[in-house]
């Protein structure tokens, strides 16, 4: 490809590859050509999506195929449940739970002879019918994919399938027709808010960098995706970080900054690999450096990784971590946008808000405004994850309610249990009980019923989970996580990890759950940042809709939903026990007696409830209540 | 049994693997004058841990000398992020992931399970410095939850049922070097 110096230059490029996409798009009809796509996400990769592509590239290139049949590994696309996908287009045909030796009967069936291959079709689950394409598919149908729009498209690891795709041209016409200022202006009438959290109005942010002069400013990509169930912005990493480039460089224009960093986690080696790759092109071909499309813009992007820590999601910790210390945070104001990395006006926003920042500038502030509820614009892409039948990512319109996600979307919950509960925002959401389900999800109504947007992870949990291990899940790990400089978070949240820990382990009083209330309260309000201030939302909001559920824990010493190990008792019954002495053989420590062909009973005053007498019964003669 | 950079001995300052991360901090045009210079330091030990398997003292003082700080600079660092130990993990790392989609699909039963099979704890190692097991959050894989990396390869949907087989392998292969070595 050649180097892109100006905006003509751009133009002429894009129509030379726009036809690489044609076949994906269906805008050519009549052609032969055939593609096949093959997810490349993290998800995906694990279960040998590589093997996939390389078994189809011997198979074409054994057929003498070459260039007629395209096979290439594509972004997310967000069906994780079923993955490893495989696309095929024209036909637009989705190939569900793909293994690298179904490689060979696709492409001898469907590329060669033109027919389907039914049985790697995904079956819908109510109709019992198998669909073929991914427009057919429940869990696409209420979709609108705006920051998701090129994962599962283009191969992110080829810059002229981005810029095919529409991408730099909207850099194009930032940097060539606009000023900073109504570069602000647009951004501030589209009505974007942050994505990673708070959902502060990203526009505004950039209008306060902009206002304080300085020689020298920043844009930083938050990558630090620590809330654990959310792999949305993984997914854009890894499926078009074209993107992002392109959203931070036209934040660098607007504010003035000429350096962009992308601060990302260590855990996620193949976004960082994608990313590094789409830096290296984009700056191989002139869209990344000095005098950008030959307008005098200078932007260039380097990449830090993180190192395992929560907090440094927070940008004063996220910022402390990138000048190379401890990630504290830092007491706010000053805000970053005046005093910021290494001490200079800086930006910090979230991959899936830069993410959108192309689109609007091609498509127009109005229509984006046009999309969502009367406060939050857009689209919000969820993680959907745990109890749900469907997990994967969903892009909805803001506005969009649960149960639209969790059933239309999600196909319900796994084994046909019962709905309790929907995990939003993290550690620092709440648990939103069932009569909330139709609530029209964005940022004010979920903090109205206690819990909040946050990056958009989605748990569901069914009536199997335990609401009170839930909580206690999480404030475990935000006394791993808090960083330890403010006493609230430090010490606070450990008291309340001990208080929840001692009521799943049947020592709780009913005093406690006033403790926990009290506690909370100064939490929130005395902590020093965003981690402790939201810190005990998940204890608020369970001990808010699922106050029986903490009752039976105490009063009764019973965990309704059979998850506290230690408030339960594993017992024989007589009737249906054989003596066959597996149980007592398999006890850790030693306190099931009895002889062969004799009936076996435990020692409750021994038991650890393990439960490994009941996992190696055959009989199902050991019980647990 | 082959030598792995976990358990190599890593005390001389002329080791290989001590001229691989100078490599590495040479291409990075520390300026000691510089005093944004730290801003590379996560990476390096990033780097160096990828190197030695572990940080320890020997080599962050030959870290915090390349960038003219102080030691507790270098371990204040380390002790703060989770990624970085100062203690050496075994040459089989089992992680499992501890994530909300994982944790509620039953992954602390899976970490029991592996505990209970390796007779070691998470965050321990056991005595022939073969296993480690750890547990971590979120590799953003929760379509496989509950999910298990073992060197870095991924395994999904594991029950607990499923451990003894995953290991069977792991366990084969360690005779198998055993008795290579023997052999040699």
């Amino acid at each position: 490809m050649p180097e892109i110096r100006t905006g003509e230059q751009l133009a002429s490029v894009y129509e030379q590859y726009k036809q690489l996409l044609s076949t994906r798009l269906g805008t050519v009809v009549d052609d032969d050509t055939r593609m096949i796509l093959v997810c490349g996400g993290t998800g995906c990769h694990a279960s040998e999506s590589e093997m996939i592509v390389e078994n189809f590239q011997a198979l074409i290139h054994k057929n003498g195929l070459d260039g007629k049949v395209v096979c290439s590994i594509s972004g997310c696309f967000g069906f994780c449940e079923k993955g490893p996908i495989v696309k095929v287009f024209p036909d637009n045909v989705f190939y569900v739970q793909v293994k690298p030796e179904d490689a060979s009967e696709i492409f001898d069936q469907h590329i060669l002879n033109g027919h389907k291959v039914k049985r790697l079709l995904y079956e819908d689950p109510i109709l019992k019918e198998k669909m073929e394409t991914a427009e057919d598919i429940s869990f696409y149908k209420l979709q609108q994919r705006i920051a998701l729009r090129n994962c599962g498209l283009i191969n992110p690891e080829k810059i002229e399938e981005y810029i095919a795709s529409g991408g730099y041209q909207s850099l194009a016409k930032v940097l060539t027709q606009m000023t900073p200022q109504q570069v602000i202006a647009e951004m501030i009438a589209s009505g974007l808010r942050g994505r990673g959290g708070a959902g502060f109005s990203t526009g505004r942010k950039w209008e306060f960098a902009s206002k304080y002069a300085s020689e020298e400013k920043f844009v930083i990509c938050n990558a630090d995706e620590g809330d654990p169930g959310a792999f949305m912005d993984r997914s854009i990493m890894e499926g078009d970080s074209h993107s992002v480039i392109e959203g931070m460089m036209i934040a660098g224009y607007a504010i003035g900054a000429q350096q962009g960093y992308v601060y990302i986690r260590a855990e996620y080696p193949l976004a960082v690999k994608r990313l590094e790759i789409a830096i290296q092109q984009a700056r191989a071909n002139g869209l990344l450096g000095r005098d950008i499309l030959g307008t005098g813009f200078n932007f260039d992007i380097a990449i830090r990784l993180g190192a395992g820590a929560f907090v440094c999601g927070e940008e004063t910790a996220l910022i402390h971590s990138l000048q190379g210390l401890r990630g504290e945070p830092a007491t706010k104001p000053p805000f970053p946008a005046e005093n910021g990395l290494w001490a200079k006006p800086t930006i910090v926003n979230n991959v899936e808000t830069l993410a959108n920042i192309p689109v609007i500038f091609q498509r127009g502030a109005q229509w984006f405004n046009s999309i969502g509820t009367k406060t939050s614009k857009g689209t919000k892409v969820f993680a959907l994850a745990g109890k749900v039948n469907n997990v994967g990512l969903v892009e909805v319109p803001m506005g969009t309610t649960l149960r639209e996600i969790i059933y239309d979307i999600g196909g319900g919950i796994k084994d046909g249990a019962e709905f309790k509960s929907a995990q939003t925002g993290g550690p620092s959401g709440g648990c939103i009980p069932k009569q909330y389900l139709d609530t029209p999800i964005d940022y004010e109504s979920l903090q109205s019923i206690g819990s909040m947007m946050g990056s958009g992870g989605m748990i569901i949990m069914s009536e199997h989970d335990c609401m009170v291990n839930i909580a206690r899940f999480y404030m475990e790990f935000i006394v791993e996580e808090s960083c330890g400089r403010c006493v609230p978070c430090r010490i606070g949240n450990k008291r309340m990890l001990e208080i929840l820990t001692g009521i799943t382990e049947g020592r709780g009083t009913e005093a406690d759950l006033d403790e926990l209330r009290s506690l909370s309260e100064t939490i929130i309000d005395t902590s020093l940042c965003g981690l402790g201030q939201t810190a005990p939302n998940p204890v608020l909001s369970t001990l808010k809709y699922f106050l029986d559920e903490y009752e039976a824990h105490v009063k009764e010493k019973r965990c309704p939903a059979g998850v506290c190990q230690k408030l339960m008792h594993y017992k024989i019954l007589p009737e249906k026990c054989i003596g066959c002495t597996s149980c007592a053989r398999g006890c850790p420590v030693s306190c099931i007696s009895g002889t062969v062909k004799q009936v076996h009973t435990i020692d409750q005053s021994k038991c650890i409830k393990c439960g490994a007498c009941m996992t190696r019964c055959k009989f199902g003669a050991v019980v647990r209540e | 049994m082959t030598n792995t950079p976990n358990h190599s001995p890593c005390v001389e300052q002329n080791h290989p693997q001590f001229k691989e991360l100078d490599q590495y901090i040479e291409g990075l045009q520390i300026d000691p004058d510089d005093p944004r210079r730290k801003d590379t330091l996560i990476m390096t030990l990033h780097r160096a841990q990828e190197i030695f398997g572990y940080l320890p003292e020997v080599v962050q003082l030959h870290i915090a000398k390349k960038y003219s700080i102080p030691h507790a600079d270098v371990s204040g660092v380390i002790s703060f992020y989770n990624f970085f130990t100062t203690t050496p993990k075994g040459k089989i790392q089992v992680n499992v992931c501890l994530g909300t989609a994982c944790y509620v699909n039953g992954a602390n039963k899976v970490l029991q399970e592996f505990e209970q099979v390796l007779g070691i704890r998470s965050g321990q190692v056991t005595a022939d410095g073969k296993f480690s097991i750890e547990s971590l959050r979120c590799v953003g894989a929760c379509g496989l939850a509950p999910v298990v990396t073992i060197n870095h390869k991924v395994y999904g949907k594991v029950k607990p049922g499923d451990v003894r087989e995953i290991l069977e392998k792991f366990f084969i292969e360690e005779d198998k070097d055993v008795k290579e070595a023997a052999h040699a």
